[in-house]
């Protein structure tokens, strides 16, 4: 894969958290009914996940599907996959009322690796970050700062971040910023 | 600070992930319309001080446009619906009634 996928170049920091750039991130858009059967069943086949609950995520080893709104879905895979998967879903949904656009060089993925990852995001977003509100498994679309953004957790100390690629600078900055040693809260540390 | 509930994706949403979308329930007079209804619909708002019904949009999160009741006094958010509706639920004008004895929005009451 070219590095044209990456809008920086796969930057890192070590902080409070690693955060690193993530290459190779495919993603699908999907525009439609999340619970008309047909969607669902052509999701299933062609990424292997079922589509997940409000505000949730599914994963299936490295595909997936977040849950966006009640008419979208972000489906994740390779990146050198995602334009075969859009066409083969958008081929198996031509009947039906929904749009899939192959959208991977429109976003920045950054992974959070780092157990005070919910303080550092937390810094950034108006969400309630404690364990007990946000668990692994759900996605939060929201604001970092000043620019959209999304994420999730992957597992306790892993999480991810989207945002659009024309903000992925300033989203990594924010990140390490955030992130900075001597910027330390404590807030959810035991 | 406040905090209102999207009806779509359950978030518990603050302001600045919201925004706002002006009075709610607005009956369109376009063309054909009369000079009095078309001024009405284009220029007169309430502007209450305690219970009003607004548009919201959850623009830093699900997108999607819902209604708010709320106190633009105290900022209480009684309830919030979906967008599809040309007047608020019966449930939520109870609440405020409970709440508020007496309120009146132009013609709700």
């Amino acid at each position: 894969m070219s590095d044209v996928a990456l809008a920086l170049g796969g930057a890192s920091f070590d902080g409070l958290v690693k955060i690193e750039e993530l290459a190779g991130q495919g993603m699908v858009t999907l525009r439609g009914d999340l619970t008309d059967k047909a969607i669902v069943k052509a999701v299933k086949d062609v990424f292997g996940v079922a589509l997940p609950d409000i505000r949730e995520t599914a994963f299936s080893g490295s595909t997936g599907a977040l849950w966006m709104s009640p008419d979208e879905a972000l489906l994740l895979c390779s990146y050198d996959e995602a334009q075969a998967k859009a066409d083969e879903l958008a081929g198996k949904l031509a009947d039906a009322h929904a749009l899939v656009v192959n959208v991977s060089d429109a976003r920045a993925v950054f992974q959070l690796k780092g157990s005070l990852l919910r303080e550092v995001i937390a810094k950034l977003a108006p969400v309630d970050m404690s364990p007990d509100a946000f668990k692994p498994g759900m996605v939060r679309r929201t604001r970092m700062a000043q620019v959209a953004a999304a994420f999730w957790m992957d597992d306790a100390s892993t999480a991810r971040v989207v945002c659009f690629r024309s903000v992925g600078e300033y989203v990594f900055n924010l990140l390490s910023t955030a992130a900075d040693t001597n910027a330390s809260v404590g807030h959810y540390s035991s | 600070m406040l905090l209102i509930t999207c009806p779509y994706c359950g978030v518990a949403a603050e302001e600045t992930e919201l925004h706002g979308g002006g009075e709610a329930h607005l009956k369109r007079f376009g063309p054909g319309s009369n000079d009095d209804d078309f001024t009405s619909y284009l220029f007169h708002r309430e502007n209450p001080k305690g219970v009003h019904f607004e548009r919201w949009r959850h623009v830093n999160g699900c997108g999607k446009w819902f209604h708010a009741a709320r106190c633009t006094n105290t900022l209480e958010v009684f309830g919030t619906y979906k967008a599809q509706t040309t007047e608020p639920p019966k449930d939520i004008l109870d609440t405020i009634r409970a709440k508020r004895p007496g309120f009146t929005w132009r013609d709700l009451a």
